[in-house]
């Protein structure tokens, strides 16, 4: 009995050794020699694996910034501290970068914008998008609101309420993963600089805008008379001039008559608004 | 052994006696991997490969130092009791060699399985197939062949699962049966259409 027991315990005491003994040679004979440089940039990098800088990953980006130049601004999800430290790490300067942001073009929620359809589908605006009716909203150019972008967001900075994707500038790091994904092309990036935004992206003609929608732009050029340079005019819609933009205080001087022009606040926050136009009815079906 | 044999032992291991559908082992990794056919494929991958290796190694030390007895001072000795013992420690260290060899001679390989690898390190599926290799006492060609075969059917599993986890994930589902709940569910209904294979092998 007392042999079984020492027998046992030596052999599986040898067979743990060996096997330790086996490791530790394996490491130490094949080891791979990486630069201490790499793994000390992709400790700072954001570990997302977003992909936004167009590498595999923040391994691959961070071993691409030591060994291939490549720039560490072209991690949108970085902030500036980082960068500052990545370039210390590296001894190069990193580039400046202005602060982007995405933003959805639509205001059309599912109390706002008036139904045509009851969509019973798969809930995916992507799916959505390539059936007939496509999501169950009137406007052909609107929000679908079933949060494609939402779960394509690796960061969490989009939301949807009432059917409607609002973005949370404080957690978007602007990889336009968004922007890739999203079938009615409504998201764009855009510096968050800018706080007014006109939330709408509706091609239809104006008198069809009011009907399918309670926040349109109808391109009625208010905001545009009052400011040439911070406001434009693209096709039927007006746009912020980016390059320019307007100072919240803006809103009070345009009055938007619809709404479609508001503060990016007020869109995260879709219960706030307040519509000047009336109700629209639901579109009659033939 | 066999080509006959080795054939029933497959199709065995993958269709009736599946790891994870019939004999319920490796749950962890069926429901924590397969909310996306991409990870499901990588962790797939990462299963086939250590299930064979392991059932190899393990046979090897089942044969030559298990079911062994030494005769010490007129005194037999049996080490079957330590059979668990060893396997897990065995498998665990074949992992980690395994790792750093493919670091070194296959980065891409090593970038593919990636994280799969040390999850599984000390994974009960595995652990089991050695486990049902001894118990069967198979030998060395059989026990590799059992250990592959088992982790196809592992992958298959997962696979299948997978895809139906994806499209649940965009269908209308009844708020308290969302997310585990329904893949629960899901998983129960899988087995028991896996259960349509028994009698397929003796």
């Amino acid at each position: 009995m007392l042999i079984t027991i020492l027998v046992s315990a030596g052999v599986v005491a040898a067979v743990g050794l060996v096997l330790g003994a086996l490791i530790g040679f394996t490491a130490k004979k094949f080891e791979v020699q990486t630069d201490p440089k790499i793994e000390a940039v992709q400790e700072l990098l954001p570990g997302a694996n977003c992909g936004g800088c167009g590498y595999a990953g923040c391994a691959d980006f961070a071993s691409a910034i030591v060994t291939k130049d490549a720039d560490p601004s072209g991690c949108s999800a970085c902030s500036d501290a980082m960068l500052a430290k990545i370039a210390e790490v590296t001894g190069k300067a990193a580039g400046k970068k202005e602060k982007m942001t995405a933003v959805v073009f639509c205001s059309g929620s599912f109390s706002r914008a008036a139904q045509a359809a009851d969509y019973n589908g798969v809930l995916d605006c992507r799916s959505a998008s390539i059936v007939a009716g496509a999501g169950g909203k009137a406007c052909r150019f609107g929000c679908l609101g079933y949060g494609s972008c939402a779960r394509a967001c690796p960061f969490g900075a989009i939301e949807i309420r009432d059917g409607l994707a609002v973005v949370h500038p404080e957690l978007c790091r602007a990889c336009g993963k968004c922007v890739n994904v999203c079938p009615r092309k409504l998201i764009r990036l855009v510096p968050a600089s800018a706080k007014i935004h006109v939330y709408c992206n509706s091609l239809e003609k104006p008198a069809k805008r009011r009907k399918l929608c309670k926040v349109p732009c109808l391109g009625c050029k208010k905001c545009v008379r009052t400011s040439e340079e911070h406001m434009q005019m693209q096709g039927g819609l007006v746009r912020v001039n980016y390059s320019n933009p307007p100072e919240p205080d803006f809103l009070d001087q345009v009055k938007c008559p619809t709404g479609a022009l508001q503060l990016e606040e007020t869109h995260r926050r879709i219960e706030a608004l307040k519509p000047a136009a009336p109700a629209p009815k639901k579109e009659e079906s033939k | 052994m066999d080509s006959n044999e080795l054939l029933m032992l497959t199709v065995g291991a993958i269709l009736v006696n599946n790891v994870v559908l019939s004999r319920i082992l490796g749950i962890c990794p069926f429901l924590g991997v397969s909310k996306r056919i991409e990870t499901a494929l990588g962790m797939s991958g990462a299963v086939i490969f250590v299930m064979t290796l392991a059932s190899f190694v393990t046979a090897l030390f089942n044969r030559f130092l298990v079911t062994a007895t030494f005769t010490i001072n007129g005194q037999t000795v049996s080490l079957a009791f330590t059979r668990i013992l060893l396997f897990i420690v065995v498998i665990a260290a074949l992992v980690q060699i395994v790792e750093i060899l493919l670091k070194k001679f296959s980065p891409s390989l090593y970038v593919s399985l990636g994280i799969y690898l040390p999850l599984i390190t000390t994974n009960c599926a595995v652990l089991g197939a050695a486990e049902l290799n001894a118990d069967a006492s198979r030998g060395l060609i059989s026990s590799t062949v059992f250990g592959l075969s088992t982790g196809v059917g592992f992958g298959l599993a997962l696979l299948l699962f997978a895809s139906i986890r994806e499209r649940l994930a965009i269908s209308r589902i009844p708020k308290a049966m969302e997310g585990t709940a329904i893949a629960l569910v899901t998983a129960g209904i899988l087995a028991m259409a896996f259960m349509g294979f028994s009698g397929l092998v003796k």
